[in-house]
């Protein structure tokens, strides 16, 4: 059974000029020990869709329908109070920005401590111990000395450490990692990923790893969701969506990547950008930008299609489907 | 070699100031502390190409490009352009005219209160290359055609444009004293990676019609492999490696070049594991003695903790590393 299943998600916001929707039936499931990535550019929904998970939406950001389920258990109809026992010990959480993360005025180890009191039965002297063991395992070097220092003591991939440990520590199931390398150069970058990965697979913890670099997603996630205007254009195996995109979207972004191995005069280019949420064409979210629409794509909105081994929200593959 | 150098950079420093004020300095008889954002680099751009310079935050990418253009003076050596020193840039319009740069932040780059129309005029006033405004207004709407959006989104305010249309405003102006020579400092970093490749084909196309020469300065190095025929790698203030991209890209020599292309997430790196080089960038205003990557070097030995390594020439590029020197290089 998967762990997460995100079903027909939808999350409005009520604005003055009407409602606008910023996640248009989102359904993706995580299994125990996968990493899910989410990509998208700017303005996709690929956060709120973690945010959502988490039930920290903005006000007035709302799920107008649509179900969240952890375990089988819905999360989404939960109150904030009964939210508060699941973060850190079900469903832990990365955000993007360390210092913002972390509490300025309380040592890091305090932070670790308190955090793993909160959810798990441990004297002060064990949550002492296990804090430092945290500290180690991130590889923050002289962890017993250091437990007592403030975040603005550390760098900026020391402080992304930290957090690391602080949303592990609980141990949960699964992880929210929303852009987490990506104030951070490539070279701590590196660094971060590589942790990130072991730590995960050690304590089998499921990740959702929210970034706009395909290249950090091409190499850490199993399976990777491509977002576009608040829908899911595809979903599959990362190798598969990374060398044969289904979507023409998924497809004009991989070939807008500049790549390291072989040089090309021209990049791929989709013209254009992306909609605002008030002005969403009906049919496909992305037939205006597409070189390979047709009519049915003006009007109809595609469901998610399955294209070998991956899934597409577009209408070539029900041609595909029909003719055999 | 005939080479046609239009930017030549000569033993370039920059220093900046950073010691705290004069009477407390004084009081706690603290000697003056000096930040060596660029330390002496040396490189030339030859007309119609495109040089780049990469490196991780606080290398001094950036502090090159404003000394490039003249934004900053250099604390010592010369920067040439077109065989003038541009020190005394300032007093020569001309000069000046011919180079222009693009910077990171469509966002605070345009001046929110003007219309896009006098921002991209706003070069052509200022040297007075035309007089009448009906000229001025003919020449910004075959601007703002030429990269991309129409003559009439000149009466548009910026906040009324995406950020990749408002890098292609920053082009436009940049463009608008017909210029030779471009400075780029991160023109694309905070752009989504579809928007960075309309920008980036719109850069190449500009400079193949243009004859255009390129300073661009960027941390990315998939787009620099993209844009660049040659390549610096930067680090603490200095150039650890510098020469022909294809080369560098095919074949690094310096222990840190080596690293950077090691560490990016590359999309043919699906399911493939790799090995971080651990610590981080030290700080400028106390650089490790002798050469300034040795704490983090993997080929590091004694003579790289206390001899500054010189530039060398090694075929075609141009190192300076003890290791490579020593052809240690090579494991």
């Amino acid at each position: 059974m998967a762990l997460l299943d995100v079903v027909d998600l939808v999350v409005e916001f009520p604005t003055r000029r009407g409602v606008l929707r910023a996640l248009d039936g989102v359904s993706l499931s995580i299994d125990p020990g996968e990493v899910l990535g989410v990509v998208g550019e700017s303005g996709a929904g690929k956060s709120l869709t973690g945010a959502a998970i988490i039930g920290l939406l903005e006000p007035p950001g709302r799920v107008a329908s649509g179900q969240i389920l952890l375990n089988g258990e819905r999360i989404d109809t939960k109150t904030q109070e009964q939210m508060r026992p699941l973060r850190g010990k079900q469903i832990g959480a990365i955000f993007q920005d360390p210092l913002t993360t972390l509490n300025p005025l309380y040592s890091i180890g305090r932070q670790l401590v308190e955090t793993m009191q909160t959810h798990m039965k441990l004297s002060d002297r064990d949550a002492q111990a296990r804090a430092i063991k945290w500290l180690e395992d991130v590889g923050i070097p002289a962890a017993a000395q250091r437990i007592g220092a403030y975040p603005h003591q550390f760098s900026g991939g020391m402080r992304q450490r930290v957090v690391i440990a602080l949303a592990l520590c609980a141990e949960p199931k699964l992880v929210i990692a929303d852009e987490p390398t990506t104030a951070l150069d490539v070279s701590i970058q590196a660094q971060i990923i590589t942790l990130l990965k072991r730590l995960t697979r050690e304590h089998g913890t499921s990740v959702m790893l929210i970034t706009h670099d395909m290249g950090v997603i091409a190499e850490t996630a199993d399976r990777v969701a491509v977002m576009y205007a608040g829908r899911l254009a595809e979903i599959g195996p990362v190798a598969e969506v990374v060398k044969h995109p289904a979507h023409p979207y998924t497809e004009g972004l991989m070939g807008s990547i500049p790549s390291l191995t072989h040089r090309v005069e021209r990049l791929r280019q989709i013209d254009g950008s992306m909609p605002r949420l008030t002005a969403i064409p009906t049919g496909c979210a992305f037939n205006p930008r597409c070189d390979k629409v047709f009519d049915r794509c003006r009007t109809d909105r595609p469901g998610l299609l399955p294209s070998g081994q991956t899934q597409a929200a577009c209408w070539l593959y029900a041609m595909e489907a029909a003719n055999g | 070699m005939a080479e046609d150098i239009v930017l030549l950079a000569d033993q370039v420093s920059r220093y900046f100031d950073v010691s705290r004020p004069w009477l407390q300095r004084t009081l706690a008889r603290e000697p003056k502390q000096l930040l060596r954002a660029v330390d002496g680099i040396s490189f030339r751009v030859a007309r119609g190409s495109t040089l780049s310079l990469v490196g991780e935050s606080g290398c001094g990418k950036s502090t090159v490009a404003r000394l490039a253009v003249g934004l900053y003076t250099p604390s010592g050596g010369e920067i040439r352009f077109e065989g003038e020193n541009i020190s005394a840039a300032r007093a020569q319009p001309d000069l000046r005219r011919r180079m222009n740069m693009i910077f990171q932040d469509p966002y605070a780059s345009l001046n929110p209160r003007w219309r896009v129309r006098d921002i991209v005029a706003e070069p052509i006033r200022a040297f007075k290359l035309l007089s009448s405004n009906a000229d001025i207004n003919a020449r910004v709407g075959a601007l703002l055609t030429q990269v991309g959006l129409a003559p009439a989104d000149g009466d548009k305010f910026p906040h009324e444009f995406s950020g990749g249309q408002r890098q292609r405003i920053s082009i436009a102006r940049a463009l608008s004293s017909e210029p030779e020579f471009l400075v780029c400092d991160e023109p694309t970093s905070a752009l989504d990676v579809s928007v960075q490749a309309q920008i980036l084909n719109l850069m190449k196309d500009l400079q193949q019609r243009l004859g255009l020469t390129y300073l661009f300065i960027s941390h990315n190095l998939s787009v620099v492999r993209h844009m660049s025929d040659r390549l610096g790698v930067m680090y603490l203030g200095r150039i650890v490696e510098i020469g022909p991209a294809g080369e560098i890209f095919a074949n690094p020599r310096h222990p840190y070049t080596k690293l950077l292309l090691d560490a990016i997430p590359d999309l043919d790196m699906v399911g493939r594991a790799r090995t971080p080089v651990g610590g981080e960038v030290p700080s400028p205003i106390n650089p490790p003695p002798g050469c300034p990557f040795h704490p983090r070097c993997p080929l590091a030995n004694a003579r790289c903790k206390t001899e500054k390594p010189q530039v060398l020439r090694l075929d075609t590029v141009e190192v300076a590393c003890h290791a490579a020197e020593e052809g240690r290089t090579t494991a």
